[in-house]
């Protein structure tokens, strides 16, 4: 086990934590029985640290991630990101909130294939009322950060899977938001790969005002962590620079 | 997001055609049909719209069409000449027949006979010769439907026919409405009809009447079956009745109501079934929009968009085709005149609406219940 910090805390949130969760707990009904997948997580999660959420399938890391980024709700707690209460808020904010504060980089990308790469990482911005070549332009801008400004005008079933996950990269981060979280960002890709998505992550996602978050379990990207919390069971069980011995 | 909405839709090109062929099928299928339904009982009415210019038609209170009427005495006449507000009146005979060709051939017509003196009675237009060659003797007319039929490929003026054992002499041709039945009708002057249509003592089957006042046809009709005792109905009356007729005794409506009810079910079902197979394709991809920030109410709006879109072309597109149909058979006289009402690209425009509200919904609810947090899993 490692260092207990602040994950336990008890009592209200530190202001100056990105994402503070108090006494969250996630109950799942299956048939009669009610399974609790995640049991009182306090946790506050700070910026400009390349934190990782690590754990066996079923831990509850997915769950947990889902209600720190506002898109499932606890059924006990309360969740804080920068200081607003998210699950406070009613549907309509609560989405427009995910908008403007949270970028999401998923396992699967999902980019939208009928597009270009361009236009799917300008997707956030339109979303938020862009004009679409004004969004297209700045898309384009955070390709080239990426140094995939080239394959701005392919279709996703034209590009790598690596350069896919840079364009689900340059969506997570185009529209600024204080918040990235990752799903399995190298699941798919081979070492190497895997390392330069990470460097580019750690690169672009971590800022002094911006909390970036990576749920996964690829030992081979460990060593980048700034903070790994291992979560077992529902509870969190190591909270440190490294993985526990063991794991 | 209205934009990647089509995108989304036309990017998938194999379902985006799908659509647009379910939904072009169902609106050909329902604007062609009811085309063609609405064309086909208007035919009940032909035999009063070729005849313009009579203002009320007067019959035996038991005729109910121009093609089932019980002869009156000829007596009839001069009683509806007697009424105020009758300006003229004609009479008018229409009777069965068969007609012998110089080939042998053997086929039944209509024998219209029309007033002697003013020819009132005959379509409007000739499309060969003249109104006054019934003036020279065993003179008829053939309409262009006959010509069509008896004599193919080439001209029926001057051929001799054997009309129930009496000599008759095609010298015109009528641009006529055709019946119902497409039968071959054969114009001449109504004395000269007496002797090619054998019967009983009774043989007159309508009196044309023009009003004085055309405006007061209703009123005079009213009048006119006051003092004779007979049936008098308004040319617009008359003409209903003769569709009412073919409604109440055919199986037509039945039949076309069962196909242009097929026809919305095909557009439900491949409609419904590649929307809902699209929406499927792309879920993780709306899980993903919805995850990122997009409300639902803007989802909603994307769906509606690709429906209309696809609903726009598939509508065009059935039209179009039922418009091409139309002009494709317009050389042929049983589908003469045909014409598209208003009404019916308006009736499958909601049908059309319909199906993709239904569709639309189905494949939305999937959307909808759809959970942000499922781009994890």
């Amino acid at each position: 086990m490692g260092k207990s910090m602040d994950t336990t805390a008890i009592g209200g949130c530190n202001p100056e934590a990105a994402i503070c969760t108090r006494g969250v707990t996630r109950d799942f009904e299956a048939g009669q029985q009610t399974i609790t997948v995640l049991h009182g997580i306090d946790l506050d999660v700070r910026a400009g640290e390349l934190t990782f959420l690590v754990g066996e399938s079923g831990s509850g890391k997915t769950t947990l991630i889902s209600i720190m980024c506002g898109i499932l709700w606890p059924t006990l707690g309360e969740v804080k990101v920068f200081g607003t209460d998210i699950y406070d808020l009613g549907d309509t904010d609560l989405v427009e909130f995910r908008l403007q504060n949270i970028g999401f980089i998923f396992q699967q990308y999902n980019l939208i294939p009928s597009i270009d790469a361009a236009n799917n990482a300008a997707v956030p911005l339109i979303a938020q009322g862009m004009d679409r070549l004004e969004a297209r332009e700045k898309a384009v801008g955070m390709l080239e950060k990426l140094n995939i400004g080239d394959q701005a005008g392919k279709l996703p079933s034209q590009l790598s899977g690596g350069q896919q996950q840079r364009v689900a990269i340059a969506r997570a981060l185009v529209h600024e938001p204080r918040l990235v979280v990752c799903d399995e960002p190298t699941a798919a890709l081979d070492a190497s790969s895997g390392r330069r998505v990470m460097d580019l992550l750690r690169d672009v996602a971590v800022a002094e005002d911006r909390a970036c978050i990576i749920v996964t379990h690829d030992n081979r990207i460990f060593d980048l962590a700034d903070r790994i919390l291992v979560l077992e069971d529902g509870r969190i069980t190591h909270d440190g620079k490294d993985m526990p011995e063991g794991h | 997001m209205l934009w990647i909405a089509i995108r989304m839709l036309t990017g998938d090109a194999q379902k985006f055609y799908g659509l647009v062929f379910g939904i072009a099928f169902s609106t050909l299928l329902i604007t062609q049909q009811l085309t063609i339904f609405v064309n086909l009982i208007e035919r009940g009415a032909s035999g009063v719209y070729n005849v313009s210019s009579a203002d009320i038609w007067v019959m035996d209170p038991v005729s109910r069409t121009t093609d089932v009427a019980y002869a009156m005495p000829s007596t009839a006449l001069d009683k509806v000449r007697s009424v105020p507000g009758v300006e003229w009146a004609v009479p008018h005979i229409r009777a069965q027949a068969s007609v012998r060709t110089k080939d042998g051939d053997l086929e039944g017509v209509a024998v219209i006979g029309v007033d002697d003196a003013t020819l009132i009675g005959l379509p409007k237009r000739m499309l060969e010769g003249s109104t006054d060659v019934l003036s020279q003797p065993d003179s008829v007319i053939i309409d262009d439907v006959g010509t069509t039929r008896m004599f193919p490929g080439q001209s029926p003026i001057g051929e001799r026919l054997e009309l129930n054992d009496q000599r008759a002499v095609i010298r015109g041709i009528a641009d006529a409405i055709p019946s119902f039945t497409s039968t071959v009708v054969l114009y001449t002057k109504y004395s000269q009809a007496l002797n090619y249509v054998p019967g009983t003592r009774n043989r007159l089957s309508f009196v044309l009447v023009g009003a004085e006042n055309p405006l007061e046809a209703k009123a005079l009709s009213e009048r006119i079956e006051r003092e004779t005792g007979l049936k008098a109905q308004t040319r617009d009356e008359f003409a209903q009745d003769g569709v009412q007729f073919i409604i109440e005794n055919t199986g037509i409506p039945l039949n076309f109501g069962i196909t242009v009810m097929l026809g919305f079910i095909v557009g439900v079902a491949i409609v419904g079934l590649t929307f809902s197979l699209f929406i499927r394709d792309n879920i993780k991809q709306f899980g993903a929009l919805k995850a990122i920030g997009v409300t639902n109410s803007k989802i909603r709006r994307m769906v509606a968009v690709q429906a209309g879109l696809v609903g726009l072309t598939g509508y065009g597109l059935g039209v179009l085709g039922t418009v091409f149909f139309i002009w494709g058979f317009s050389g042929d006289p049983t589908f003469k005149g045909f014409y598209i009402p208003w009404q019916i690209p308006l009736i499958s425009a909601l049908a059309v609406a319909v199906i993709l509200a239904l569709t639309g919904w189905l494949a939305l609810r999937n959307v909808l219940k759809t959970e942000p947090a499922s781009v994890f899993r």
